[in-house]
């Protein structure tokens, strides 16, 4: 398909795919049995600015926006979806900073994690709180111009080798919801410390950790926006990062299906190849088809996201506002409902497309020694993290409901 | 120490999985992806690495070809050359080895002349199309410079002298050539970077200057069709290899003897 | 374009270390064959220094070459491509052959290329046959790694070829040339050689290597390994593993071919003690020729191997690295 790419986009697509064929390749299984960091890998995506593409020139970035943060992480999981996110989790970092951070906050963060000097993360779960994060037990308390932290928090990708992080935590336990607030916090900082490394199924490449804060004193600038709009830069922020997952889905679909089909065309059986037969053929084509569905779906909201977006990031830059204030000053939509849906379609097709290669690949299939079993167990994330698919499916839902009565609304005041 | 290194790259196929058009004799080539020869991959990572521990130093980059070889040109700048040339005319058409090495020579020599004095020419040991890792030694001779291919490695280059490790058939070859030469580079020599975006995205803008016969000055006796020693026929794909041959024999030896003559036959031992 | 015009086929004998190279025999059958095809003499030429030169020199008058120059210089001891081409593009000028046939080894394309220029020549590399057709010189080679197999032809003289070691079988001996001494006079050199040492790592690598010879779980232990190197260096080859050996511990990663570790596609591939895992199958299966030797005939390697060889590893590796040495004498 050609979906009418930029000589930038084009290019940013190429330079992943090398990275992914000539660098990730060759050690996908290495990082993967050995649950460590990539580092030399997640250097060499450095190196080719694909760090910063979605982030502004005046940040050190590369001036796109959240399409072409798309094209780069989709082609880099077509190798390997855990190297892929060690690359780009430090996305979940900037996007918050870039959407309600303030002038100085964008100023003094952003720069570093659009380079790859540093990396970034973002963690909200707690034991007790996951899709709930009402529940959130963590607390900054104030005292004088700083908040000082206590408290568990868990699965946070690149837990320990991030630099920045944004963390949330409760200001105001008594308010729930609206006592959810979201601090910027360095690496390094006294009280901040590193607890359980996670063993995991699937995107073994990448980190997990939890993060342990004992009297941690934070900077009052480093709160974001406000006291309690925890929930707003969370919300704000997955809507910005969800196509991101999707992208890391599709990828990796893609990638076991490019596996697969090289396999079936060589795979012999009953004296011809496999990919001879009508049973084989009709699952290749379901795959296929399925993840061409999900790439148009993926592109075409991911840019109209950036239509709305991209013109209140240049304002905000220009007039030193938060983008969240200028995206109110200019109407900018927000898609909540079909960024959620990009990613339960997405991250549902690619669980689907990884199980039937899996399944065409037979026996060999779920050897470890073949990579068709790994994009399964990688695929599986997908479904689960940045809100699991129900939460999703609520949140569409709700929205759908929320619009019709609002179109009843305008429909009665016409009347 | 400043050093102006020349890179001389290729376009080719990216796969030598090619088919032969049975009414032209000839490979098929169009609608393939081209880039630049994977060997030459590695002399321009070695003329980079050159340059980055020389300060002051600059690599040109030249590729003799027809209009679309700009493409390859601009692969090696988006890697960090500085510079390049394409060596294109319809005159140059159906040049051999001989032909196109003379087109390098004399590029190398006006990039001599019109920037700085050219201290050491790098090719990559051989084309995946044509393969015959001939156009470095003869461009050196059409220079009158000292060459080496096949190299290794290059232990040391100074303002006036290089050190090459040439793979022989049985071992290794050190040898001392004095600058200017010309340095053809296996794929053990280095490990070639990839692209950065604002390389990629500075190299499609960047000027490629375009010379043809009239700025080379080249000699139309021996380039073209016209000027070329040689001529190629009419090519054949290769039958696709049978299996499952057993190789008979009673004992390890016979059996051995058997292989052995097989290998011969395939001209392999 | 140019008035040159000559009779007769000169072979450039490679001498290594005061050694000749077989492939000069290679090269006289060749020429031997355009000789007769267009009633021409069969020229050689050896370069060196000390006695081996003369040695060498008779040896090559012995198998069929009528006139052979030898020359004889404390500079040509080792290979330096400016030295020697200096000499024989001196033979070239003044005994004005037709054809000038080198090996298609390092020494010979990096010498057949200042002899071209020199000579303003055509150049056919590699050339795996050569036949004359109707008067002219046609070279067969191969391209696109070994996917396609083209004629070139020359369209004036000298005509260069250098010729693919193994492609002609060997002059034998039974003529009696002429010697003849060639005057030595070098030009002010612009290299030098330093040293020559044997191949120092001893190991050839995978993803370069044009010939692997490879080693899977039938090898059984580390030690395994250990004729199946001496069979690799006689054939100039890399040693290569299925995972199941590295796996074990046998044999370092880097060596590992297959899906997981390296994708090769060298000229041949020698699969020992390796049954075929489809991982191992899908980094190898584009290789030229593939030789499988293995107990069971019915695995999936013997089935997709060009050659395959029933039998014990460790009786037939050793058996076919004695046959080739025995037939390199």
């Amino acid at each position: 398909m050609d979906y009418q790419l930029t000589e930038t986009q084009q290019a940013i697509v190429d330079i992943a795919r090398q990275i992914a064929v000539k660098k990730i390749k060759p050690v996908r299984e290495h990082y993967d049995e050995k649950e460590e960091f990539p580092w030399p890998v997640v250097d060499e995506i450095r190196k080719a600015d694909l760090l910063g593409v979605y982030l502004p020139e005046e940040y050190g970035g590369m001036g796109g926006g959240n399409f072409e943060l798309v094209l780069a992480a989709e082609q880099l999981s077509r190798a390997c979806g855990g190297i892929a996110l060690a690359a780009m989790t430090s996305s979940l970092c900037a996007l918050p900073i870039l959407l309600c951070g303030s002038d100085e906050q964008r100023r003094k963060y952003l720069p570093d994690l659009a380079s790859g000097k540093k990396i970034g993360a973002f963690c909200i779960t707690e034991p007790e709180a996951g899709s709930d994060a009402t529940a959130t037990k963590a607390t900054a308390v104030k005292d004088g111009d700083h908040y000082v932290a206590n408290g568990t928090k868990i699965f946070c990708s690149s837990g320990k080798e991030a630099e920045t992080y944004v963390i949330f935590f409760s200001t105001s336990p008594k308010r729930g919801a609206r006592g959810l607030s979201a601090f910027i916090v360095e690496k390094g900082w006294p009280g901040f410390e590193f607890g359980k490394k996670e063993t995991k199924m699937g995107i073994r490449a990448n980190s997990t950790y939890e993060l342990v804060f004992r009297d941690c004193r934070i900077p009052k600038e480093n709160l974001l926006r406000a006291e309690g709009y925890g929930l707003f830069v969370a919300q704000g922020t997955f809507d910005l990062s969800r196509p991101g997952v999707g992208a890391q889905a599709l990828g990796i679909a893609q990638g076991a299906l490019d596996e697969t089909l090289a396999y079936v065309r060589m795979r012999k059986q009953f004296g011809q190849s496999i990919s001879s037969f009508q049973g084989i053929q009709h699952m290749l084509a379901d795959c296929a088809t399925q993840i061409e569905a999900a790439r148009s779906f993926l592109y075409t909201v991911v840019r109209a996201m950036d239509r709305e977006f991209n013109p209140a990031v240049r304002k905000a830059i220009d007039e030193k506002t938060p983008v969240y204030e200028a995206m109110d000053k200019l109407g900018s939509r927000r898609w909540t409902k079909e960024s959620a849906m990009t990613k339960v379609f997405c991250s549902d097709t690619a669980m689907r497309v990884t199980t039937d290669c899996v399944q065409m690949c037979g026996g060999i299939g779920y050897m470890r020694d073949f990579p068709v079993e790994k994009f399964m167990r990688d695929a599986k994330i997908t479904q689960i993290y940045e809100g699991a698919n129900q939460i999703q499916r609520n949140e569409i839902a709700a929205m759908m409901i929320k619009e019709a009565a609002s179109a009843e609304k305008i429909a009665a005041g016409l009347a | 120490m400043a050093l102006h290194i020349v890179v001389c790259v290729k376009r080719t196929p990216a796969s030598t999985s090619v088919a032969v058009d049975s009414a032209t004799g000839k490979v098929r080539t169009e609608g393939l992806p081209h880039g630049m020869n994977p060997q030459d991959e590695y002399a321009v990572e070695e003329a980079l690495r050159i340059k980055e521990k020389n300060a002051g130093s600059r690599v040109s980059v030249l590729s003799a070809g027809g209009p679309e070889s700009d493409e390859v040109i601009r692969t090696a700048l988006a890697l960090g050359c500085d510079e390049g040339a394409l060596l294109s005319a319809p005159a140059f058409t159906g040049s051999d080895t001989l032909g196109t090495s003379h087109i390098l020579a004399k590029a190398v020599e006006k990039l001599g002349k019109e920037k700085a004095p050219v201290s050491l020419v790098l090719f990559g040991k051989q084309s995946n199309d044509g393969e015959s890792g001939l156009t470095a030694g003869e461009t050196a001779a059409w220079l009158g410079w000292p060459s080496v291919s096949f190299v290794r490695r290059l232990p040391a280059v100074t303002e006036s002298e290089v050190t090459a490790e040439r793979l022989m058939e049985d071992g290794i070859e050190t040898l001392k050539l004095k600058l200017p030469a010309v340095v053809s580079v296996t794929k053990e020599i280095n490990e070639p970077r990839l692209p950065s975006l604002r390389g990629k995205m500075a190299a499609k803008k960047a000027p490629v200057s375009k010379w043809g016969a009239a700025e080379l000055g080249t000699d139309a006796s021996v380039t073209g069709s016209a000027g070329a020693g040689i001529e190629w026929g009419r090519l054949s794909p290769v039958p696709s290899r049978p299996s499952g041959t057993l190789i008979p024999g009673e004992t390890p030896e016979e059996k051995a003897r058997n292989l052995a003559d097989k290998l011969k036959e395939a001209k392999l031992l | 374009m140019n008035d040159y015009s000559g009779k007769g086929v000169l072979c450039v004998a490679e001498a290594r270390h005061g050694k000749l190279s077989s492939c000069a025999f290679e090269l006289l059958t060749a020429a031997k064959k355009i000789g007769a095809a267009r009633g021409e003499p069969v020229w050689a030429a050896v370069l060196g220094d000390g006695e081996s030169v003369k040695a060498a020199a008779a040896e090559l008058a012995s198998r069929g070459a009528e006139r052979v120059f030898a020359a004889k210089h404390a500079s040509l001891s080792e290979f330096l491509d400016e030295a020697y081409a200096a000499v024989l593009t001196g033979i070239v000028s003044k005994e004005k052959p037709r054809t000038v046939l080198l090996p298609a080894t390092v020494f010979g394309r990096s010498l057949a290329t200042r002899l071209a220029v020199a000579f303003k020549a055509g150049l056919a590399g590699d050339a795996i046959g050569l036949e004359v057709e109707g008067g002219k010189l046609v070279a067969t080679r191969s391209c696109y790694a070994g996917n396609v197999i083209a004629g070139v032809s020359f369209k004036r003289a000298p005509e260069f070829a250098t010729v693919r070691p193994m492609a002609f079988p060997r002059a034998e001996a039974g003529a009696a040339g002429k010697v003849e001494e060639w005057p030595v006079e070098l030009p002010a050199l612009k290299s030098e050689f330093v040293k020559f040492s044997a191949d120092d790592s001893g190991e050839v690598d995978v993803t370069a290597a044009d010939r692997i010879v490879s080693g899977g779980r039938g090898l059984g232990k580390p030690e395994g390994f250990e004729p199946l190197r001496r069979l690799a260096k006689l054939l100039g080859a890399a040693v290569g593993a299925s995972r199941a050996a590295v796996d074990s511990g046998w044999i370092p990663y880097k060596h590992q071919v297959g899906l997981t570790g390296r994708s090769v596609r060298p000229r041949l591939y020698m699969a020992c003690g390796i049954s075929g895992q489809i991982q191992h199958l899908a980094g190898m299966n584009g290789s030229d020729t593939i030789v499988a030797i293995n107990t069971d005939p019915d695995c999936p390697m013997m089935k997709l191997a060009t050659y395959a060889v029933q039998g014990d590893v460790f009786k037939i590796v050793p058996a076919l690295a004695a046959e080739i040495e025995k037939r390199r004498g």
